[in-house]
């Protein structure tokens, strides 16, 4: 997995609340059996009209947000299906960084599999970061994941918080199967033990 | 005797294998369900690591998404379609895991399989990648929807890092009257707490009102727990949840039976077990629901009105319901009751079962699907489809006008041949309404199946209540 230690670039302002994962991927794209080449087709209902040419108000069909590596959107971000390609098209795309009031869990979770980090804010602080995401190229923000803040325009800091594990993960690249393959020893201790309460869990191997 | 605990405590604190500094647990995982479209990529991972599947027995792949619904002895058409499932066989030889074939009886959708198998029983955690894994804490199983990363993490360790969600208990009591049906206080607990409102935590469901459901009941009620932003929702297990589990093919015998039964027996919450939230509703304050808008939470009583985004004074959410309803062509103040239909779409892990189809027949019987109405009924397994023919039902669906097709995911997001045209409007017994979830510009009203069966006859949302 890709590091994030420290981001600058331009985010892109989307209010709206409620984004789904079958917006942020629609399900004809889910066919796919790589994880990569999800980001031309990032938003597609929402960024492409009925012949597939681009709607050139979508946020992320206009200059400068073609290179926004962030994003600022409403409340309940990612929720719906729990598609993966959903962060494989975000970064596909090459956004590293989606800034909202709150998360579905499972779409937060696959953030931080992928590299990408998702950053929870009060309401009031992403209203002010969506007004300053307007100004396009002349606006960039600064994410510091070592300090746990985003620098924004204006050069103000906004803390956020932020999983202690999950932020060492990140910060280092961390492949957490190679990290919980260094537990075997108590995986295989734990089914023993749960042989004898519990014999009906482990089926016999197919 | 320590504190007491809930449900969701017992299963977790009996699952976990190891805690971190930071309190991340590894949480032991006793079954994984996988299917074509979120597994593919988890494979691959563990082909380019050289690592073997851990635990193959207490794995099951079935493919689901991409199936057809008729014409199968033809094979799939669609070319990536095709190549995602053959890719899940392929891998599932590669890595020896068990997998249920598309020509198979027992094929059908991920969760309703689980549960017919008797691979789903109570106490366990299941995981799967697919969000709608929080059917099966009907059985009183903390189960939940996985990404592929964590597919993968599963299929190498049969464990996941997790740290324990938060507790919330909602009790519906009361009665259930006729054509009142699980999938109603489902659609009514999101439209009381929101898409997000349990977000963070894990739902236990309580009360007469679910307690008096079936299996099939309780399966619908927990299935949307994601679409109310829980990962998982729960049902302490009682002898209702036996009598179904007892007997099926992978379900414990004899002496294991006998003491499985003791353990899950033990596992409803204990007397005073503390909830971070508890949320109470009563049947007498729902009537058949129907969804007018693109999030679950868009859900109103069928004897209201389209709602009116000048009398919602958050200005996000009025900008969402004005956005809601130019994509679904509706007007502030228009009765439901008005909305007419082109399609109505029965099935899905929500409403696929056979208590689903045997409430449509009962609607169906004697009648016409209206002049112009295209209606699809896809069983959600070979099994339900099986049964529900020995039981006659297949005729009152072709005599009716229903169309009676395979089993499989189908409309309910549209990833095979199965799907809305741009403006269409259907009436869906599935679980998501987001916009182009059921084809690009697809308008959906999520309802009972019942619901759905009045809306085929009428022509147009109506109250199911009317044909009892």
């Amino acid at each position: 997995m890709q590091k994030f230690t420290q981001l600058t670039g331009i985010a892109a302002p989307l209010d709206l609340i409620n984004i789904d994962t079958d917006m942020i991927i629609p399900k004809q794209f889910l066919k796919t059996i790589h994880r990569t080449g999800l980001g031309k087709n990032l938003f597609d209902e929402m960024r492409y009209d009925d012949n597939g040419q681009p709607i050139a108000d979508f946020v992320l069909n206009k200059e400068p947000y073609t290179a926004a590596q962030i994003l600022v959107a409403g409340d309940n971000f990612g929720c719906g299906s729990s598609r993966e390609h959903a962060p494989w098209a975000l970064l596909d795309f090459g956004i590293r960084c989606v800034i909202a009031p709150s998360f579905a869990d499972i779409f937060y979770n696959n953030c931080f599999k992928n590299g990408i980090l998702p950053i929870k804010l009060p309401r009031e602080t992403v209203d002010q970061l969506m007004e300053k995401a307007e100004r396009g190229g002349n606006a960039m923000f600064t994410i510091d994941l070592e300090n746990q803040d985003v620098v924004d325009p204006d050069g103000n800091k906004h803390a956020f918080e932020v999983d202690e594990f999950r932020r060492h993960c990140l910060l280092n690249g961390l492949d957490d199967i190679a990290l919980t393959l260094q537990k075997d020893e108590k995986i295989t201790s734990y089914e023993g033990k749960r042989a004898d309460e519990a014999p009906w869990v482990a089926l016999q191997q197919g | 005797m320590g504190s007491p605990r809930t449900l969701f405590d017992k299963i977790w604190d009996s699952h976990v294998v190891d805690v971190q500094e930071d309190g991340t647990c590894l949480l032991y995982i006793d079954r994984h369900m996988v299917h074509e479209v979120t597994s593919p990529q988890a494979f691959e991972g563990l082909r380019n690591a050289g690592r073997p599947v851990r635990r193959t027995g207490q794995t099951l792949a079935v493919a689901d998404h991409n199936v057809p619904t008729e014409g199968r002895d033809k094979g799939i058409a669609d070319e990536e379609s095709r190549t995602q499932v053959e890719t899940l066989a392929a891998n599932c030889a590669e890595f020896g895991v068990p997998y249920l074939e598309m020509n198979d009886i027992r094929q059908g959708i991920v969760h309703i399989v689980g549960p017919e198998q008797g691979f789903t029983l109570p106490g366990m955690t299941i995981v799967c990648g697919d969000s709608h894994t929080a059917t099966h804490g009907a059985f009183g199983s903390l189960a939940f929807g996985i990404g592929t990363s964590e597919v993968e993490h599963v299929l190498a360790t049969q464990t996941l890092l997790q740290k324990p969600a938060k507790n919330m208990r909602i009790t519906v009591e009361g009665p259930l009257r006729p054509g009142l049906t699980a999938k109603d206080l489902t659609l009514a607990i999101i439209g009381k707490i929101g898409t997000a409102g349990g977000t963070g935590y894990v739902i236990e469901y309580a009360g007469e009102a679910i307690m008096a459901l079936s299996m099939e009941g309780r399966m619908t009620v927990c299935n949307m727990a994601i679409e109310g932003g829980a990962r998982a929702g729960l049902i302490a297990p009682d002898q209702t949840t036996f009598d179904y589990v007892k007997g099926r093919p992978m379900a414990p015998e004899g002496a294991d039976w006998d003491k499985a039964v003791e353990y899950w027996s033990s596992l409803p919450s204990d007397e005073g077990a503390a909830y971070d939230v508890e949320i109470k509703l009563h049947t007498d304050e729902i009537a058949p629901q129907v969804t007018w808008g693109t999030s679950p939470e868009d859900v109103i009583a069928v004897t209201e009105n389209v709602p009116n985004p000048a009398d919602i004074n958050d200005k996000n959410k009025a900008a969402a319901v004005q956005r809601a309803l130019d994509y679904m062509g509706l007007t502030a103040g228009q009765p439901m009751t008005d909305v007419k239909i082109d399609t109505v779409f029965i099935g899905s892990c929500t409403n696929g079962r056979i208590e689903d189809l045997r409430e449509v027949a009962a609607i169906a019987k004697g009648r016409k699907v209206a002049e112009g109405v295209r209606t699809l009924i896809v069983p959600g397994s070979g099994l339900v489809k099986r049964q529900a023919e020995e039981e006659g039902l297949d005729k009152i669906f072709k005599e009716a006008g229903f169309d009676w097709r395979e089993p499989g995911c189908s409309m309910c997001l549209a990833m095979n041949a199965d799907k809305l045209a741009p403006g269409e409007r259907c009436a869906s017994t599935s679980n998501r309404n987001f916009e182009g979830r059921q084809g690009r510009g697809g308008r959906t009203h999520l309802v009972s199946p019942g619901m759905a069966a009045a809306a085929a006859i009428k022509g147009h949302l109506a109250d199911v209540r009317e044909f009892l």
